[in-house]
């Protein structure tokens, strides 16, 4: 019968280590998926608001030595973009592309955007 | 005491049975392992629900269970304003889109189709039941080739040890700032364990774990 007890325990255990080992999360998510929503539904707060948000959540990760999600940098840039500050954004969608190569082909796409039409007529003139 | 130690014990094992121990029919993974995708371009959802929150909802809980399965997924925010500039409105146009495009558009391996099919609370005299229910298809961009496919759904009316993949869900519980409150939120929070069930990995027929992912090239075991 202790026996059985102790089979029975061990399986318990067993069920524990198999199955419940949550793994530690890549990324520090916090409000970020929720100030996707309030973007794609255009409800957020004010771009100031929502950017002091998203500001104050990286310096959080920085504190705990975690990493920011993919698309965080990038949706930061947009938010500074719509602020009217496209340096900030330059720098912002440089810093995605660093952090995940992986985002290079569309970040280049939006950084081209951001070029002063001028630029882009030099380089199809033909000199 | 000990009859109760007993019990408990034996609960639990019997718990973890059913929990885990059902084996369905393996998932085809040859098209998948085939293509080793990283990068990942999230269509904006269907949304076959009454409710028009369901496709910004389930378009906003896509990016974590990817991200956190390996794959870089691009930022939604930035892609649907890139689809409006380009005069795409509405998720049906989207999902129309040719895949030549979209991958040299965007630099994506493939694409995530995802259809809402419910989304929402249903009240009654007695309760009221929130229950959400997504397709999800993982498209090849460079060959057409389907990857995945998988349907999950999450609803107020689980028993929490029951849940399939319960632990996924605390595990959105844990890391995600949830809003609390009044019932169209209840909707969003059962979209977020949905999402996870239906994209997190590894689960058992489920999306492969990407490159960033230190499972990745694992398949989840049938136990």
């Amino acid at each position: 019968m202790s026996r059985a007890l102790a089979c029975a325990a061990g399986l318990g255990l067993l069920a524990l280590v198999g199955c419940a080992q949550a793994p530690k999360p890549l990324y520090y998510w916090d409000t970020f998926p929720k100030q996707q929503y309030s973007t794609l539904l255009r409800e957020g707060g004010s771009a100031d608001e929502q950017i002091q948000l998203l500001e104050a959540q990286a310096e959080n990760a920085r504190a705990a030595h975690a990493a920011l999600p993919p698309g965080f940098r990038a949706h930061l840039g947009m938010l500074y973009l719509g602020a009217g500050n496209p340096q900030r954004a330059r720098e912002l969608w440089t810093a995605e592309k660093t952090a995940f190569p992986e985002s290079a082909a569309y970040m280049d796409r939006l950084l081209q955007r951001l070029d002063p039409p001028a630029q882009a007529g030099k380089t199809g003139s033909p000199t | 005491m000990k009859h109760f130690l007993r019990a408990a014990t034996a609960a639990a094992a019997l718990l973890m049975l059913g929990g885990c121990a059902t084996p369905p029919p393996a998932y085809d993974y040859s098209a998948f392992q085939a293509a080793r995708p990283a990068t990942l371009l999230v269509m904006p959802p269907l949304n076959e629900s009454p409710d028009i929150k369901a496709t910004p909802a389930m378009w906003s809980h896509a990016t974590l269970p990817l991200s956190e399965a390996g794959y870089y997924v691009l930022p939604v925010t930035l892609v649907n304003e890139t689809l409006r500039q380009n005069g795409v409105d509405t998720a049906a146009d989207a999902h129309g889109i040719a895949l030549d495009k979209l991958r040299d558009y965007f630099g994506a391996d493939a694409a995530v189709y995802i259809t809402v099919k419910r989304y929402g609370t249903s009240y009654a005299v007695i309760s009221s039941q929130t229950l959400v229910q997504a397709h999800a298809r993982i498209v090849d961009l460079r060959t057409g080739t389907l990857l995945w496919q998988g349907i999950a759904q999450a609803s107020s009316a689980e028993q929490q040890q029951q849940a399939q993949g319960g632990l996924v869900g605390l595990l959105v519980a844990a890391v995600v700032h949830q809003i609390i409150g009044t019932a169209t939120d209840a909707a969003y929070n059962y979209g977020g364990i949905a999402s996870n069930r239906l994209l997190g990995a590894p689960r058992v027929n489920g999306v492969l774990p990407g490159p960033r992912s230190p499972q990745h090239g694992k398949v989840a075991a049938t136990p």
